[in-house]
């Protein structure tokens, strides 16, 4: 169901691991970046490569907060929300985001560009506040700050 | 400035993830010496040093170390715990961003004092970037043979695996991060027994936190001795502290265990953010007791005197409020990211954080009366030691510290008499 380049990732993935079911997290991973969420068709597919049922991949997907059933968007803006980014003006950012794009907390605009997710700490408390625009750091932000970024994204 | 260089030695040097650089600097020595010790000198090495769990217990590593089977005929696995994410918490990053080698080099003696041949870097999903630097790394050690078969001519082969997580707090715990490791849900395991014993794929698995074995490599070089008199008595060597909130230099500082919190806070943060007055500290990462200013002012960086003024050192992430914050709002918040991040496993933890949000958001709304402080203080006490692991703990612990200093922070919030509901204005 993916293409060579992929199918030679996930075969070197299982590989790697003593037992293979300990590839599912970064199977899911590899399904999701490249399809932009987790499909039936993934959950299937990873199931028959790990020798599991479909239920027993679906409930790992269910339990981690990165892995999403839905379509996430080209960029999933990924805020963060917990004390230390609270501290340092995160509320600030989230309300500037909301207006901005017109949606709430696990909404996607409907250009499909955009996803605005509320998460937990990400381990930028130092230089905070912080977000995640799919995997890339964005730290020290204010609302201009935030603009320019997604200004700049292609 | 008190701060010290030994973890974060490499931190500013150029090309510091380079292995040609970390060998310049004399990387990758503390491997050939500890391939020439015996495994059971390593581990009482390690236990003199007085060297900690940085991940937050504070175990003895040495200790753990240890309780490892050796003799028995299974695989043994060192998993490093790379699953940041206490709130106030964000050193193991750079330490895994800037000085890899460092700890791939901490790995490999862990994993020959224990007899490991595999050890897997359980990191964050979040820290994606990271898993490029840490994977070209080791390829890098592989190339030079210190990953591999027969590591440095000694007989000893052992390799890593770094392995990203999917956004789960509770992963940070060992158990719970074993199981994800092996493609299941994040719950924690019954203790015991304990993974030292039955760990990864039912065998003896030490689970130890990046900052841990980072400092494994100094004092295999340089001696048990020296690392344990940079410290206290009881607490050795040096730690990295991650500083947060209202103070003017936020970031990871590494100082001497036994180092004054209020030095910190005013020499390396560069004193109070636009001059305010400190309010709050959370030393150890959000799970520990709230400690007020006048505590703060008699706390010293080490496991002994955290426990003196009633919280503890856990992780390292310092977080420094002003006199402007409301502690109900910040209590708030961290109740939040427990209820979202509790697994679900254990009813008392699952339901309780639950309550507890819901009687937060009543007072929030203006709605709370006098007595559902002491209901959210009965909660707490129907949570804490009722769950298979330490979450419950820790999402109990920063609300009743809380309440305890701060109450007015939290009678601010309620309302001052029932309303009187009148038919005649209804």
């Amino acid at each position: 169901m993916f293409s060579p380049e992929i199918e030679k990732k996930i075969d070197a993935t299982i590989a790697k691991y003593p037992h293979k079911r300990s590839a599912l997290l970064p199977l899911i991973h590899i399904a999701q970046n490249e399809q932009g969420q987790v499909t039936e068709d993934a959950i299937s597919y990873i199931a028959e490569r790990l020798d599991l049922t479909p239920v027993e991949v679906y409930e790992v997907v269910t339990f981690y907060s990165m892995y999403f059933l839905e379509p996430i968007g080209k960029y999933n803006l990924q805020v963060c929300r917990t004390i230390s980014c609270m501290l340092c003006g995160a509320y600030d950012i989230l309300e500037h985001l909301r207006n901005k794009l017109g949606i709430k907390n696990g909404e996607v605009t409907k250009d499909g560009r955009f996803r605005l997710t509320e998460v937990e700490c990400l381990g930028s408390c130092s230089t905070a506040p912080a977000m995640q625009v799919n995997f890339d750091y964005h730290e020290n932000l204010t609302p201009e700050k935030v603009d320019q970024i997604l200004s700049k994204l292609p | 400035m008190a701060e010290l260089k030994v973890l974060t030695a490499r931190f500013n040097t150029p090309n510091s993830t380079d292995i040609d650089t970390y060998l310049k600097d004399g990387g990758y020595q503390a491997i050939a010496k500890a391939l020439k010790m015996t495994q059971d000198d390593i581990i009482n090495e390690v236990k003199k040093s007085a060297l900690r769990g940085r991940g937050g217990a504070g175990f003895s590593a040495g200790m753990k170390w240890s309780f490892v089977p050796r003799q028995l005929n299974k695989p043994k696995y060192l998993v490093c715990n790379a699953d940041e994410s206490e709130p106030g918490t964000c050193k193991d990053r750079p330490l895994m961003e800037l000085d890899p080698h460092q700890l791939i080099e901490g790995m490999t003696i862990a994993s020959y004092a224990l007899g490991a041949n595999l050890s897997f870097i359980y990191i964050r999903g979040e820290y994606w970037y990271l898993v490029a630097i840490l994977e070209k790394a080791i390829q890098q050690a592989r190339d030079r043979g210190y990953l591999g078969k027969n590591i440095l001519g000694s007989g000893f082969d052992h390799d890593i695996i770094v392995h990203p997580g999917a956004g789960a707090y509770i992963c940070g715990e060992e158990t719970a991060l074993l199981n994800s490791l092996e493609g299941k849900r994040g719950h924690p395991r019954i203790k015991p027994p304990f993974p030292a014993v039955v760990g990864l794929y039912g065998c003896p698995t030490v689970v130890n936190n990046v900052e841990t074995l980072a400092a494994v490599p100094h004092i295999i070089n340089k001696g048990a001795d020296w690392y344990r008199s940079l410290g206290t008595e009881k607490s050795g060597g040096s730690k990295m502290f991650s500083l947060s909130g209202h103070v003017n230099r936020p970031g990871n500082y590494e100082v001497r265990m036994g180092y004054p919190l209020m030095d910190l806070i005013n020499v390396e943060g560069g004193g109070m953010r636009g001059g305010k007055k400190l309010k709050a500290v959370i030393v150890g990462g959000s799970s520990v007791p709230i400690i007020n200013a006048e505590d703060s002012a008699k706390c010293n960086l080490d496991y002994e005197s955290c426990q003196s003024v009633g919280t503890m050192l856990g992780s390292g992430g310092v977080i420094v409020m002003d006199e402007t914050v409301d502690i109900f709002e910040t209590t708030f918040n961290l109740i939040r990211f427990y209820n979202h991040e509790s697994c679900g496993w254990c009813t008392p933890c699952r339901e309780g954080t639950d309550w507890l949000m819901k009687i937060f958001k009543k007072i929030k709304a203006g709605m709370g009366e006098e007595s559902d402080l002491d209901l959210i203080l009965k909660l707490c006490f129907n949570i804490e030691g009722r769950s298979h692991c330490p979450l419950g703990e820790a999402a109990v612990w920063p609300i009743t510290s809380a309440i305890k200093k701060f109450p007015e922070d939290f009678k601010k919030h309620l309302r001052k008499s029932l309303p009187v509901l009148s038919m005649a204005n209804a």
